[in-house]
């Protein structure tokens, strides 16, 4: 176009999800310098080719060139990514919610590794440039959709790319945000005319100030041509018409020139009504003193920026909020009692995909239907009919999550109508689909409201939509600027459209309250600073990413002050709790006596009995039918039972047998058990020998055990150092193990797609911080075992520095391994404590010496670094040793952490497969 | 019925979401068969499979009896180390125990002096350290007694004894602790399982979603505690026989009937426990750390790893109030003893009794979190 190489050469691409083709032969050259949209209705794949372009996705079929070399080459794709920005679907996708604007923007700013004075000038001129100076500090979370999408924006041009790829990035955005952020955009391409911009989009009247198109439709490429050559090829006058023209006969189904037929009024009296609706969220008020009556059968639209509060007066129109003041009512009662009756009457969509993703279209629009008791012989032909009705019948038994943004929204709908409600409720509808389904939909919409009556509370960013609704309400701020039927507003402001009326009420409204960002003059700020530094990067590592991700991590955890808090309590409580709790002393086993004999010496052999320590005595029992009894009931633990005759047999030397009933349930205490009542039988019987002419051979004369490190055999003298096994594995696993995955569920892991953060750089980001907040609680835990325990320290106290060090890495490391290879968050917590928990309680050597273990077991204590850190930790506080005896246990640790650390790294893509 | 319908219908996404996530699904295999059977087979507190080192300066026929008197289950078959290594081995925790055989016993011992066999004894290995070193003196006097003639026998003892241990005679130690590991892993699944996912609904906004359907918080709840409950359930049964019976070998003497509703109702009370953290939970980093003070006191403090009588008293009481330790109690009088209802109504009660707080406490988190 402009004699400049083309920036991407596209060959031959398919790409395939499981069975479904995404993407059929695309082979394309993409101009350089240049505005390039790729247009078409939703799950063409124009997420997927840009992704690829991106270098996000993984090739499957085919070749990608992006400036001069093939996306297929990690070590390209690494030169390339600070050259391209990529900017995901979805608002706000890759941004961190509880950062705030500027530490987002100085986020991206320390990846790409420039030093301090150069990071503030860049985000001064960037948020300057965006009109987000005011809302620096504000967590990016708390944004509306135009600022994130601005924010976003901001992140993605810190490192002067050469290509910027923004996929759907006004999608969601109202009409002034987002004629901003186009504006932000060609004032931007007037300092920076040599940058290259990739974009998908929606909404067809934007594509018409693009400079070069490529028409989409079902993975082919229909067409490709600047605005007016495409115009002129199928003679119409709009991009829209042109792509509808460009479409397949079967495909222009259902597109028409839209006129809503005119609303007969009736007297039925009004369906919903809100009357001073005001909600106050601390002192920010969001929605103030809005009334309004809505009579049934009336589609009425509510129109507005994001953030005006219109989500917030939904919600309280369907219960979900309690208004602060003022008083919502639906068919005269008011919402707040929220009865079952009344919300079956109901139909809501809300504004974030709310659906389960992991069901099939199908069973998310049963279980709808059977939740809105529509009777169960009635469910599947209704289920049909909607299927029909949305057009959805080619993905009813796809997964709901593997849906693009506009099935998804067309599926939301079918379920927010399945139940054929009275009114429906609907948030932003359908925002992110495409111009056809659009107005399918809108053709539904009305069939319910004129044919069945179904009054239809709306809102949208589509000012063609708003045109549609037979009153449409303005709002801004949290109040209504008017609400009329569109062609009077459009009258009242003289204006040609709804859209130029709606500019200039809030431009009228801004002008009386000064306290926003949306002022809407013309920019001149160069966004950028040129000439643009070569910085130098390593390549595999480099010490300042690390930082600014492990910076990151930080900032995060501080933003959540439960998981902090907790992340310090946890391990001294569990050490606290199981120093106390874990005791191997078996003192006062409860016995019953069945005594046949109830003579003097019957009871002078029992009084030894209940006269140690080791025995407390139960109520007597009288027959074998109690004992069993007394067992299952768990009564008692032991029965001694005397024979009759016992005296006189004893007298008679007829040596009588004395019976013992041990329960053997639980083998330890059995086994302690009978110890116990050999050892207090033989003490009588030498009592009893004392006095008799016989002397008995004293029988432990000759062994003479020397018990080492712990000679008063006290068991938390071991027990307490080899928890610090237990609480250093448990609690640092299950801090990291959602951290990958977490990023993966929530969107932002695209950063790691498309920045140059190597793998080791980002898993270590992950982990600095949880590190060091581990060795903290180390401390912590010191402190508790020496004033709590008062277990004195004797051994190399560096031994045991240099040992918790290690196994803290390791710990930290296994919960990472594990985030990497679940696919869910569910799946990581469960991982963190099936493969942590057991393993550093029963495998360590804390309760059975692991030298003992047999067979698995024996294994897994092994290859588990939990073994190796006890015997540092036992060793270095009780048997009072240091670096030399337990060396090979420092080997060990080592091994393990290398071993898990490379298998992490293994694990985890640099791509989206 | 309408509400009932409700709840089966919510209940049967949790299973569909469940089975969607095909690492769970392994995860938890894993946790009811392998983290049932390998630890239960090797690990305990009783004396079994001991390691022994000795140093035998004698080299009489006597010392090697003695020696190769030590055997099996109690003790892994002797080795012999030098005098030197004695520090050593007991440092670095290679043997537990070290007999050391002096020159001359034999000689001194038949000569009427008293010679002495010393056991150095690593007193940090808790479990064994005791009841070990008894099993040794044990065997060996009675090795040396067999040896010398004359002494007296144990039929001249003025009394016998017979002791009979009920239910698990060679008190084979994987019996019991396969139980022991199979309630650990119902307890953390039970609980981990309905957290995670409700704040996951949470985070997602689905509750939402479902708050402006014709549903009440009940139906939400009960629908998670019947879904869990069902997918915890099966992996028990299956574990109790796969694992438990036909694996370790367990002689399962009492109803599997009633360890059923049992564990039916320990469910009820743990996925509420879920559920209750999940309503204090904002997102699920939150969730496992919560959850984890929780779940592992509580199952490992049951009274199965330690016994409960050997815990400081307080612990005693508060445990009391852990739905584990009525629960741990109930499966080994079931399980093992053959106790009949009539034996274990208290626990069910217990249990029944703490679910149905934390479920009221769930219920009423819930509404405070969501209106």
């Amino acid at each position: 176009m402009n004699g400049r190489e083309p920036i991407a050469h596209i060959e031959g691409i398919k790409h395939c999800y499981g069975k479904k083709l995404a993407l059929d032969s695309i082979d394309l050259q993409i101009p350089a310098g240049c505005e390039v949209g790729f247009i078409g209705p939703d799950g063409v794949g124009k997420s997927t080719l840009l992704g690829l372009i991106a270098g996000q996705k993984k090739i499957q079929t085919g070749d990608i060139h992006v400036l001069g070399s093939s996306m297929r080459s990690g070590t390209h794709r690494h030169d390339v990514c600070s050259n391209i920005a990529y900017i995901p679907q979805g608002l706000g996708q890759n941004l961190y919610a509880t950062l705030s604007v500027y530490e987002n923007v100085d986020f991206f700013g320390r990846l790409f590794g420039y030093n301090r004075d150069e990071r503030n000038e860049r985000i001064k001129r960037l948020l300057k440039a965006t009109n987000l100076e005011a809302f620096a500090n504000r967590p990016a979370g708390q944004l509306s959709g135009g600022m994130k999408q601005k924010l976003g924006l901001c992140c993605a041009l810190i490192h002067d790319p050469d290509v910027l790829i923004m996929d759907e990035p006004t999608t969601g955005v109202d009409p002034l945000s987002r004629r901003q952020f186009w504006e932000l955009i060609k004032g931007m391409r007037v300092h920076h005319a040599g940058m290259s911009i990739i974009v998908a989009t929606a909404y067809m009247e934007e594509a018409e100030h693009l400079d070069w198109l490529v028409m989409m439709e079902g993975g082919r490429i229909l067409a490709t041509g600047t605005p007016p050559q495409l115009k002129e090829q199928t003679g119409k006058t709009t991009i829209e018409d042109a792509y509808i023209a460009m479409l397949p006969e079967e495909m222009r189904y259902g597109h028409k020139v839209f006129t809503t037929p005119p609303r007969i009024a009736s007297d039925d009296g009004s369906a919903i009504e809100a009357k001073h609706l005001t909600k106050k969220f601390g002192d920010f008020t969001a929605v103030d003193d809005v009334s309004f009556t809505i009579p049934r059968g009336e589609i009425f639209g509510f129109v507005g920026s994001n953030g005006c509060g219109k989500t917030t007066t939904m919600k309280m129109l369907t219960g979900l909020l309690h208004p602060t003041h003022g008083q919502a009512t639906i068919f005269g009662r008011s919402v707040e009692t929220g009865s079952v009756g009344l919300k079956k009457r109901i139909g809501y969509m809300s504004q974030n995909f709310s659906l389960y993703g992991e069901l099939t279209v199908r069973q998310n629009l049963s279980m709808h239907a059977h939740l809105f008791d529509l009777p169960k012989e009635d469910v599947p032909s209704r289920v049909k009919e909607m299927a029909e009705k949305f057009n959805l019948n080619d993905v009813m038994d796809d997964e709901t999550e593997s849906l693009p943004l506009g099935i998804r929204q067309r599926l939301s709908l079918a379920v927010a109508a399945i139940h054929r409600p009275e009114i429906l409720i609907l948030d932003e509808p359908t925002s992110g689909v495409d111009p056809v389904a659009r107005d399918h939909f809108w053709d539904l919409l009305i069939n319910l409201s004129r044919g069945d009556g179904v009054t239809i509370f709306v809102t949208t960013h589509y000012m063609n939509e708003a045109g549609r609704c037979d009153r449409v309400a303005l709002m801004s701020m949290g109040h209504v600027l008017a609400c009329a039927a569109p062609k009077d507003l459009i009258r009242a402001r003289n204006s040609n459209t709804l859209e130029e009326a709606f500019i200039a009420y809030i431009k009228d409204d801004l002008a009386e309250n000064k306290t926003n960002g949306m002022d809407n003059e013309k920019q001149t700020v160069p966004f950028m600073m040129k000439p643009d530094r070569v910085k130098k990067h390593g390549r595999y590592f480099d010490i300042y990413r690390l930082a600014a991700l492990a910076r990151r991590e930080a900032i995060e955890l501080f933003r959540d002050p439960i998981r902090l808090i907790t992340s310090f309590i946890i391990s001294p409580f569990l050490l606290i709790v199981f120093g106390f709790g874990i005791s191997t002393d078996i003192e006062n086993i409860k016995y019953s006596v069945l005594d046949n004999d109830q003579k003097m010496l019957s009871r002078d052999y029992l009084n030894n009995f209940s006269g140690s320590r080791y025995f407390s005595q139960q109520k007597p029992v009288h027959s074998h039918f109690e004992i069993d009894k007394g067992f299952q009931s768990g009564k008692f633990n032991m029965v001694i039972e005397i024979p009759p005759n016992f005296e006189k047999d004893m007298k008679r030397g007829q040596r009588p047998s004395v019976g013992f009933w041990i329960d053997g349930t639980m083998p330890f205490r059995a086994e302690t058990n009978k110890n116990y009542a050999e050892a207090v039988h033989q003490t009588y019987l030498i009592g009893v020998a004392d006095r008799s002419p016989v002397r008995m051979e004293s029988s432990s004369t000759h062994v003479q055990p020397r018990y080492w490190y712990n000679p008063m055999l006290r068991s938390k003298y071991s027990v307490v150092p080899g928890l610090l096994a237990v609480v250093l594995m448990l609690v640092p696993a299950m801090l990291t193990a959602i951290g990958v995955v977490r990023e993966k569920e929530l969107g932002s892991i695209t950063n790691f797609y498309s920045s140059p953060m190597t793998r080791l750089e980002f898993l270590w980001g992950k982990q600095v911080p949880y590190i060091v907040i581990t060795l903290i609680t180390f401390i912590i835990l010191l402190v508790v075992i020496k004033f709590l325990f008062h277990i004195p320290f004797r051994g190399s106290f560096s031994a045991l520095i240099v040992g918790t060090v290690l196994y803290i890495i390791t710990s930290t490391g296994i919960g990472l391994l594990i985030s990497t290879f679940t696919r869910t968050q569910i799946a990581s917590l469960v991982a963190a404590f099936a493969l942590t928990l057991v393993p550093s309680f029963e495998f360590s050597g804390l309760i059975s010496p692991a030298s003992s273990l047999v067979g698995g077991a024996e294994v897994f204590s092994r290859i588990f670094p939990a073994r190796y850190f006890v015997n540092i930790s036992v060793g270095t506080f009780t048997k009072a040793i240091g670096f030399t005896e337990l060396a090979w246990n420092f080997v060990f640790l080592l091994v393990a952490y290398i071993t898990i650390q490379t298998l992490t790294v293994l694990l985890l893509k640099k791509q989206e497969i | 019925m309408r509400k009932l319908r409700h709840i089966y219908r919510l209940g049967l996404k949790e299973l569909i979401s469940f089975l969607h996530d095909y690492v769970l699904i392994i995860l938890v295999i894993y946790c009811f068969t392998v983290m049932v059977i390998v630890p239960s087979r090797g690990t305990g507190l009783q004396v079994r499979n001991s390691s022994v080192a000795y140093v035998d300066e004698d080299q009489s026929p006597l010392s090697r009896r003695i020696i190769n008197s030590i055997q099996m289950p109690f003790f892994q078959t002797p080795r012999a180390i030098t005098y030197h290594d004695i520090n050593q081995v007991l440092d670095r925790a290679e043997y537990i125990f070290v007999l050391h055989i002096p020159s001359g016993f034999q000689k001194d011992l038949l000569s009427g002096k008293n010679p002495d066999i010393r056991i150095d004894v690593d007193a940090t290995a808790i479990g064994h350290a005791k009841l070990g070193t008894t099993y040794l003196t044990r065997m060996i006097n009675q090795e040396i007694e067999s040896f010398l003639p004359g002494i007296r026998k144990a039929d001249d003892l003025p009394m016998q004894v017979n002791i009979r241990v009920m239910y698990n005679p060679n008190r084979e130690n994987s019996w019991f602790m396969s139980m022991v590991f199979l309630t650990h892993m119902i307890t953390l699944l039970a609980i981990i399982l309905p957290a995670a996912a409700l704040v996951k609904e949470k985070e997602r906004g689905t509750v939402e979603h479902l708050l402006v359907m014709p549903l009440v918080p009940v139906e939400i709840i009960l629908a998670k505690v019947w879904a869990n409950s069902f997918i915890v359930a099966m992996g028990a049964m299956f574990s109790l026989f796969f694992a438990v019976k036909w694996i370790i070998g367990s002689p399962i003497h009492g109803s599997t009937t009633l360890f059923f509703f049992g564990t039916v109702v320990f469910l009820y009370a743990t996925t509420a426990l879920g559920v209750f953290l999940a309503t204090i939970a904002k997102n699920q980093p939150q969730a496992g750390l919560l959850s984890m003070p929780i779940i592992v006191p509580i199952a490992i403090l049951d009274g199965g790893t330690t016994p409960l009588e050997s815990m400081p008293r307080f612990l005693q009481i508060v445990m009391k109030f852990a739905p584990t330790t009525h629960y741990s109690e109930l499966c080994s009088r079931v399980l093992f003893r053959d106790a009949g209802i009539g034996d274990v109504w208290v626990q069910f009660l217990a249990i029944a009794a703490i679910g149905t707080v934390l479920f009221a406490g769930a219920m009423i988190r819930f509404r405070a979190t969501f209106r």
